[in-house]
This record gives structure tokens, C-alpha cells and sequence, in this order.
């Protein structure tokens, strides 16, 4: 566990990658490969859910702290972390913590922090006391963060990989596919995945996501546009779909089997002929179209899918690569070739599905946008929020699909964000980073002469910016309701988003996506700030362009 | 009440004495030299001796107005018996002690009561009424030993100096930077100040403190030998030209702030270390304890919590808005933790 804390510290520390990416490798080459395959799941995200119920957590560390449980909020409160708050709190019992001799990263987690799961209440409390009084420093609360399901460290699984391919020698695309998928962490596992070998047990395993810069530059600067690969940017789930030895398996971009949750998609991939992969978006379809991405949130949560649910939001996957046919890995096939067999695949696929069924075939094509010059595409891109798409994709026609971020190579290019003034009305503390200040916004707009809470953002602010908005919270709080603060309404913000819909869920009857703050209109009073009857003005403009 | 909070500042009545008054008055007893308690425009100050050097340094053209007392010598006025007693803060910074009728009150200042060389320690005086700072006044704050973060920071420094770049180590002019001064290995490599430091160094020098060998860092004098140096200078040199003349270097901040980690990563420097020249909660609870006192006036920090848990022990608490800091980053930063110390005083 000091081993997998001093990383902790090392990645904390530096901001650089080189450093990171040599703190990592350094740990993977030195511990021994249970722990390795522990750190490589920590580091990777892969992290276990809340162990032990907050509110006994926080009972039980003020306890053990010896201070009343008001002195424990008030310093979560000022931390902003409960994790570290707790391991801030009990004084470090130097007698004991000096006797005990260091346990294995995956001697802790398999033996200590996965079974409290399954313990009773008074059970927890004193495996918690022994480890509290145990553990020091960053162990204590690397220990805190396992047990609350929050651990996070700032490194990007692109750097975990790196830092694995040095260490073993492995080629890197090798390391992120074998990192793709299901697997229990294990020393053996952490054998195989620095192995040499190159046979590949796991045939369900996806192949990395090829992801997309967002565009900043003009498009112009990016060359002929014949050179282009264009398609809409599809407001939905990014999915990889294994058709092998028979089997469908449906990945999600965060490794997650999404097997059983869409039916209506999985029986028609069910047709396509084995060997074949396919990277595509899960959308919500009604009559040939997509729907608002807020009905494809009634679908996600769901592991079983009723009846009703099914015939209101039907689901639809638009398929727009294919990086295997016939059993062949086709990847470094250019984006041209690779749009030919998936179209070569879909054909197959409406064949098959026409001798078998009459319903509508529930996978598609992502449609080509063919134009001529710039100026047609970002004409389409404008019109793309129409067709409930987020923008466009340009993917260049010579394109491999790689592995994660590849400048160049496929871009994003967003419709430009809609944007109205609004009142700043509440402030709640932040955390992590922003622990102690006020950063957590709550907007409103005009509805005749009372202020309309209308949307929450966090993001856009600089730190001077916030360290002043902080003040004035402070100095201008009208009531405090628990963590959050009611501010005289008086500071206007301009807030970007990326589309409009109808809530029953906000007092203001609207819901908006992606809300943050794109300038502080220092310039503008509370009066100046926009109505509700504008911002509803922006959602019939929304529907009317379809 | 012996002492009163006016609009100046803590007024002792029967003396007409101010403790660290914050607008101009006759006569001003100030507990230390920071700008939040050492202000400039009163017609008479009065330091400790030990504080007179930078007393009298800050206050530049109005130097001549200040007079010291020894530690623990008492001076009366109106029958009010005054004497100054080592807080352990700074160097020359004291306790106030006012004595009435037999009746007696203690104003803290910003204390410690950790150890450090470059100042008298912190002694407990006993009094019926003890107004505290209470800048740290939450059980999170718990100072780590003095020996064990200058041995991380000579750590640090000795990593920087073999990879070759320098280690710039920022902390507040007056104290904090001797206080770091005293703890640095020289053996590692050469020490560096920036101008405000080394002033201040120069005047714990002369009040026969000991320092390890500084050198100022001009432009001029650059030297090939920098890669190897710990600079010591204000956080607010972070970021600004002055920085670039050490070429690749790392940077550190060592506060009381540092002990948490958003307020190391909303500092964006490379590593932050906890020291503080005020108490933590466990100092603040002991002090509190041994002066005796049955009633507590606490001032700038948390305010709230403090008076509360001091109520929930038994204690006749209550909260006082002052206009004291306690611990910033320096003059120009940290808006929003200054604001916390005085915004704490009134909503408690």
C-alpha cells in the first residue's frame, strides 16, 4: 500500500506527462504483479462502488476523531472531500501505525476492502478503526477514496497504457486492447497483459474507441473537402458491436456490456455474419428519425426493458465504421475502404432481415454528406441541431482507426452553442479542487418581475473569476438553506448550451444540455438579463428548423 | 469590560491604549509587524524590543514614533498595567496583557506555540479573558513536526538540484521566510533571496538570529551555480518575470493552507508544504486551556466552530469582527481566503 501511495503522490505532484508516465512505469517494473493488476484497474477507472455507507462513515470517523458530528461537517465542509476530510481528521496513532509492517496493495483490497461489503454495521466500524489507526498520510486516504467508490488520480488511461507498453516491451495498441473488455485484476491477468504472446484468448474483448478532436481552426485549413469523410455528429451512445463464434456483444465507449438492454438492436445484429465489428451510436428512433437525446435517458438505466418503455422509445443503432469483416481485423484499412465494407455488411444485413422479418430494420447507415465546397458544409452544420445532431464528424478519407485521440485524423465540429444572459441567484461550495469556494451556480432568468431558476453550471470561469465571485457570494448571502447560499441577484452571466427541451422536472418548465458559463457580463445589470420567453422563443426556433 | 471592539480597533478605556487598531489613534500596542496588525498613522507605537527592528522597518518615515518594552516588562498608564509577553509567531511578536483593578485580559495576536528558532516561544499567560485568532481553528489543521517538513523540503530541493533546476520556495517575506531560511541544509546548495526576503533577513540577523549564508539574486550576478539553488522569495513572484531568470526550476509553497489538498492544487505550484507560524487546532485548544481564561473572544478564522466548541466546553465564547487576517498567501493573492477570516467574524 506506501508503494501505491508514494505513485499516488508522484502522479499528484507533477503536472507534467513525462513525469507521470515514469512514476507509472517505475511501478509497474517494481511491485509485484497483484498489486500491478490492482493499480492498473484503480488507475484505469475501474474502481469498486461505495464499500460503506457514507452517513456511518462520517459517524464513525467523528468517533474515532473524538469530535462532535457538527465539527465534522463543518470541516468536510471547508475540505470539500470526505475522503480526505476523514483521513485529515484522526490523528495518526504513531505507536500503532509505526508497528505495523506495510500489506500488499491486493492483499488490502481483496482482503480487507471488498469483503466490508458483505459485513455487518458493527463489523465494518471496527475493520474501518483498525485500518484508520493503521494506515498514514496518502495510504489513509488512498484507503478513504477504495472505500467511498470516489478514487480518482489524474492520469489518462493513454498514459497507464504508455507507461505499461515501456515496462513490458509490449507494443501499446496492444496493451490498450487487451485493457478493452471484462477482466478480474489478478496476478495472472497482469502476466497476460505484459505478455509477449500474441494469442488472444478473449474474443469478446472491443477493439479502443478512434476518438475525434473538436475543431478549432476554419474548417478551410483542413484542405480540399473531397478529402473528407463527412457525417453528423450523432447525439447518442457510442457503441462497438462484436458479431463472434455466434455471439452479439454490445460495448459501450465506457467498456460496459450493454448486452440485454436493447433487444430491438441486438436480435437484428444477430444477422450479421461472424467476424464482423462495427462502431456506431445508439439512438433514440421514431418514425425514420432520431428523438431528443433526453428520451434515449429513459433507456440507459435500465438493465430490463418493459413492454411500454420499448414502444416509446425504440432504439436504433446508426452504424458508421466497420473494423472487422470476416473475421479480419481491417483497422489500418483506410476510412474509404472501411465505409465500403460496412456498406457491403449492411446490405448483407437487409437481405437476411427481409427473408426474417417484416419490422423495420432497426440498424442503419450514418448517411454520407456529400457537398462541394466549405461553405456547404458548414451550412449543413448549422442546420445539423435539425436533425438532432450535435454538429458534424469530418473523418479523413485516409484515415486508419486508431487507437484513442489522433490530431488530424477525425474531427468534430460542433454547431455553435446557444447562449442567453442570466442572474446568478444561488451559490453551493465546491469540491476537490474548488473545495472551500463557492463555484457551483445556480441561474436564473425573467418571467414578468420574478427571477426563474433556469439552469446550474460549474465550468468556464477563470480562478481569479471565481475567487471573486466567491467573495461576493460571501458578502452578499440573502439566506443560507444547508450547503447552499440564496445571493442578492445582481451579477449576470452569459450561459452557452447546447440545446433546449421541456422538463416538468424544472420550476422554469425548460431543461437545457451541457449549460456552462461563457463570459461574466460585467457590463450588464440584473435587469438586462434575458426572459424565460426568450429562451422559450430559442426552443420553438429549435423545433421549427425540422 | 476592560477591553471594548470600536470601530479603531480593541480599545482598552481605562488607558486609552489600541491593540493593532486599524485606523488611526494616540497610542497603539501592536502585537507584531504584519500589515494587518502593524498599520501605519498613529501618533505612538509600542513593540516588543525584540520587535523593534522590524517594526520600525515597516514603518519607515514614521519609524521614530515607536517605542519597545522588554518581554514580560510592565509599563502603566491610568493604573492599567500592560506588558508584552513572547506569542511565537515572528520575531517580536508578542501577547498583550492588560491588568485592571485585578482583573486581567490577554490579546493572542497570531501565535504558535510549535517550535521555532527564529523567535521566542509562545508562554502561556494566565487571565480571567482570552481573545484568540483562530485562523486554523478546525481539527483538519494539524501542523505536521517542524523537523519532518523541513526534511521534505531539503528532500525536494536535493531531487531539484541533481536534475538540475532550482527550487523556488515561496512563503511571506516577514517570518515565514526566516523561519524556512532555518531550516534549509546549505550543504545542498547555494541559498538565494529575493529582495524583500533578504531585507527582512538582514534585520533577524542583526537581532542576532541565526541564518545560514543568503545571497540576493540579481540579474547581474547570474550564475551557473543557480541551477543548483533553493530561492526563497513571496508568493507573489509566482508567475511574474522576476521568476525567469532561474531558468528551469520548480516551485513550492509552504503555508498552513497547503495541508489540503485543493488549496495545493488551486495553487498550481509543484508541491506545497504545511507550515504554519499559527497555531493548529490542537495547539489552539491547548493554549486556550492553559491561560485559564473562563471567557474566550476569538477573531479572524473560523470563528464559528471555534466559539462553538469553546461553548459546548464550557466557556463564555462569543465571536468578535476584527479586521486581522491571519495567514494569506502574501498582499496580492488569496482574496478568498482573507475574505473567510473576516466574513467568518460576522456570520458566526
Amino acid at each position: 500500500m506506501i508503494r501505491f501511495a508514494a505513485l499516488y503522490d508522484a502522479i499528484d505532484a507533477s503536472t507534467g506527462t513525462q513525469a507521470k508516465t515514469d512514476a507509472l512505469a517505475e511501478y509497474f517494473a517494481n511491485a509485484p504483479a497483484a498489486d500491478a493488476a490492482w493499480a492498473v484497474a484503480f488507475l484505469t477507472g475501474r474502481r469498486p462502488k461505495r464499500l460503506v455507507r457514507a452517513p456511518d462513515l462520517r459517524t464513525w470517523a467523528a468517533e474515532l476523531a473524538n469530535i462532535p458530528d457538527w465539527l465534522f461537517e463543518e470541516s468536510y465542509a471547508q475540505v470539500g472531500d470526505l475522503a480526505e476530510t476523514i483521513a485529515l481528521l484522526i490523528p495518526e496513532n504513531t505507536a500503532q501505525s509505526a508497528r505495523a509492517t506495510d500489506i500488499s496493495l491486493a492483499e488490502w483490497v481483496e482482503q480487507r476492502l471488498l469483503p466490508l461489503r458483505t459485513l455487518a454495521p458493527a463489523e465494518q466500524r471496527t475493520q474501518l478503526f483498525e485500518a484508520w489507526n493503521t494506515l498514514r498520510g496518502t495510504a489513509r486516504f488512498v484507503y478513504n477514496k477504495l472505500l467511498t467508490g470516489a478514487f480518482r488520480v489524474g492520469v489518462s488511461d493513454g498514459l497507464v497504457v504508455r507507461a505499461l507498453a515501456r515496462t513490458s516491451g509490449v507494443e501499446a495498441d496492444v496493451i490498450a486492447h487487451r485493457l478493452m473488455g471484462h477482466w478480474e485484476p489478478s496476478a495472472e491477468w497482469f502476466e497476460t497483459l505484459v505478455s509477449s504472446a500474441t494469442s488472444d484468448a478473449d474474443w469478446s474483448r472491443p477493439y479502443p474507441f478512434f476518438l475525434a478532436y473538436p475543431l478549432e481552426a476554419a474548417p478551410e485549413t483542413l484542405g480540399a473537402p473531397g478529402a473528407w469523410q463527412i457525417e453528423y455528429k450523432w447525439d447518442g451512445i457510442r457503441a462497438q458491436l462484436i458479431v463472434r463464434r455466434g455471439k452479439v456483444f454490445l460495448w459501450s465507449r465506457g467498456e460496459e456490456l450493454l448486452n440485454g438492454r436493447f433487444p430491438e438492436v441486438e436480435a437484428a445484429l444477430a444477422l450479421l455474419p461472424d467476424g464482423t465489428v462495427l462502431d456506431g451510436e445508439l439512438l433514440a428512433w421514431q418514425d425514420a428519425r432520431p428523438m431528443p437525446f433526453t428520451a434515449l435517458q429513459r433507456r440507459l438505466n435500465r438493465k430490463t426493458v418493459g413492454k411500454k418503455l420499448l414502444s416509446d422509445v425504440p432504439v436504433h443503432l446508426v452504424a458508421y465504421d466497420c473494423l472487422e469483416l470476416e473475421g479480419r481485423d481491417i483497422r489500418t484499412e483506410p476510412m474509404r475502404e472501411r465505409r465500403k465494407a460496412l456498406e457491403h455488411v449492411h446490405e448483407q444485413l437487409i437481405a437476411r432481415h427481409a427473408e426474417r422479418s417484416a419490422t423495420p430494420l432497426t440498424v442503419s447507415l450514418s448517411p454520407l454528406i456529400n457537398v462541394a465546397s466549405w461553405d456547404d458544409v458548414s451550412e449543413r452544420r448549422s442546420e445539423a441541431r435539425a436533425q438532432e445532431a450535435e454538429g458534424l464528424m469530418l473523418k479523413r478519407a485516409d484515415s486508419p482507426y486508431g487507437v484513442g485521440r489522433k490530431a488530424g485524423e477525425w474531427w468534430k465540429w460542433k454547431v455553435s452553442p446557444l447562449s442567453v444572459d442570466a442572474v446568478l441567484v444561488y451559490a453551493q461550495a465546491g469540491h476537490g479542487r474548488r473545495s472551500g469556494l463557492y463555484t457551483d451556480y445556480t441561474f436564473a432568468v425573467w418571467l414578468d418581475n420574478t427571477l426563474v431558476p433556469f439552469a446550474k453550471a460549474y465550468s468556464g470561469l477563470t480562478d481569479a473569476e471565481i475567487r471573486e465571485v466567491d467573495r461576493f457570494v460571501r458578502a452578499n448571502t440573502k439566506e443560507k438553506f444547508g450547503p447552499v447560499r440564496t445571493v442578492e441577484p445582481r451579477l449576470v452571466f452569459e450561459l452557452a448550451f447546447e440545446g433546449i427541451q421541456e422538463s416538468t422536472r424544472h420550476k422554469s418548465g425548460l431543461a437545457v444540455r451541457f449549460p456552462r458559463i461563457a463570459r461574466w457580463r460585467r457590463d450588464k445589470v440584473a435587469t438586462d438579463a434575458d426572459s424565460l420567453e426568450t429562451v422559450r422563443a430559442m426552443l420553438r426556433a429549435q423545433r421549427n428548423e425540422t | 469590560m476592560l477591553l471594548r471592539l470600536t470601530d479603531r480597533g480593541l480599545w482598552c478605556e481605562a488607558a486609552d491604549i489600541y491593540i493593532d487598531p486599524w485606523a488611526p489613534v494616540d497610542r497603539a500596542v501592536v502585537t507584531h509587524a504584519h500589515a494587518d496588525h502593524l498599520r501605519w498613522g498613529h501618533r505612538h507605537y509600542l513593540v516588543s524590543e525584540a520587535g523593534l527592528g522590524v517594526s520600525r522597518h515597516r514603518l519607515g518615515a514614521q519609524a521614530d514614533r515607536v517605542s519597545a518594552v522588554a518581554y514580560g516588562e510592565t509599563t502603566t498608564i491610568n493604573g492599567v498595567r500592560i506588558s508584552l509577553h513572547p506569542a511565537g509567531h515572528i520575531l517580536g511578536s508578542a501577547q498583550i496583557r492588560v491588568e485592571y483593578k485585578g482583573e486581567v485580559w490577554v490579546v493572542s495576536g497570531d501565535y504558535k506555540t510549535d517550535a521555532d528558532t527564529t523567535c521566542a516561544p509562545w508562554e502561556p499567560v494566565r487571565c480571567h479573558t482570552f481573545i484568540t485568532e483562530s485562523t486554523f481553528g478546525l481539527p483538519i489543521y494539524r501542523w505536521p513536526a517542524q523537523q519532518q517538513v523541513f526534511d521534505e523540503i531539503n528532500h525536494w530541493w536535493r531531487e531539484n538540484a541533481n536534475a538540475g533546476r532550482a527550487s523556488l520556495l515561496y512563503g511571506y517575506a516577514l517570518g515565514k521566510a526566516q523561519r524556512l531560511l532555518s531550516g534549509l541544509d546549505p550543504s545542498i546548495g547555494p541559498i538565494l533571496t529575493h529582495g524583500a526576503v533578504e531585507t527582512m533577513t538582514s534585520i533577524y540577523r542583526d537581532a542576532g538570529v541565526a541564518m545560514p549564508p543568503t545571497t540576493y539574486a540579481t540579474v547581474d550576478q547570474r550564475d551557473p551555480a543557480w541551477s543548483r539553488a533553493m530561492v526563497v522569495a513571496p508568493p507573489s513572484v509566482d508567475g511574474s518575470t522576476w521568476v525567469r531568470r532561474f531558468g528551469k526550476h520548480a516551485a513550492a509553497f509552504a503555508s498552513g493552507w497547503m495541508q489540503v489538498r485543493g488549496a495545493r492544487r488551486r495553487r498550481g505550484v509543484d508541491r506545497g508544504f504545511t507550515l504554519s507560524d499559527h497555531v493548529d487546532w490542537p495547539q489552539l485548544l491547548s493554549a486556550i486551556s492553559a491561560t485559564g481564561a473562563e471567557r474566550v473572544w476569538v477573531t479572524h478564522g473560523f470563528t464559528g466552530p471555534v466559539v462553538r466548541w469553546l461553548q459546548e466546553h464550557g466557556y463564555e465564547a462569543s465571536a468578535i469582527a476584527t479586521r486581522f487576517e491571519g495567514e494569506r498567501d502574501d498582499a496580492a493573492v488569496d482574496e478568498a481566503e482573507s475574505t473567510e477570516s473576516e466574513t467568518g467574524g460576522a456570520t458566526s
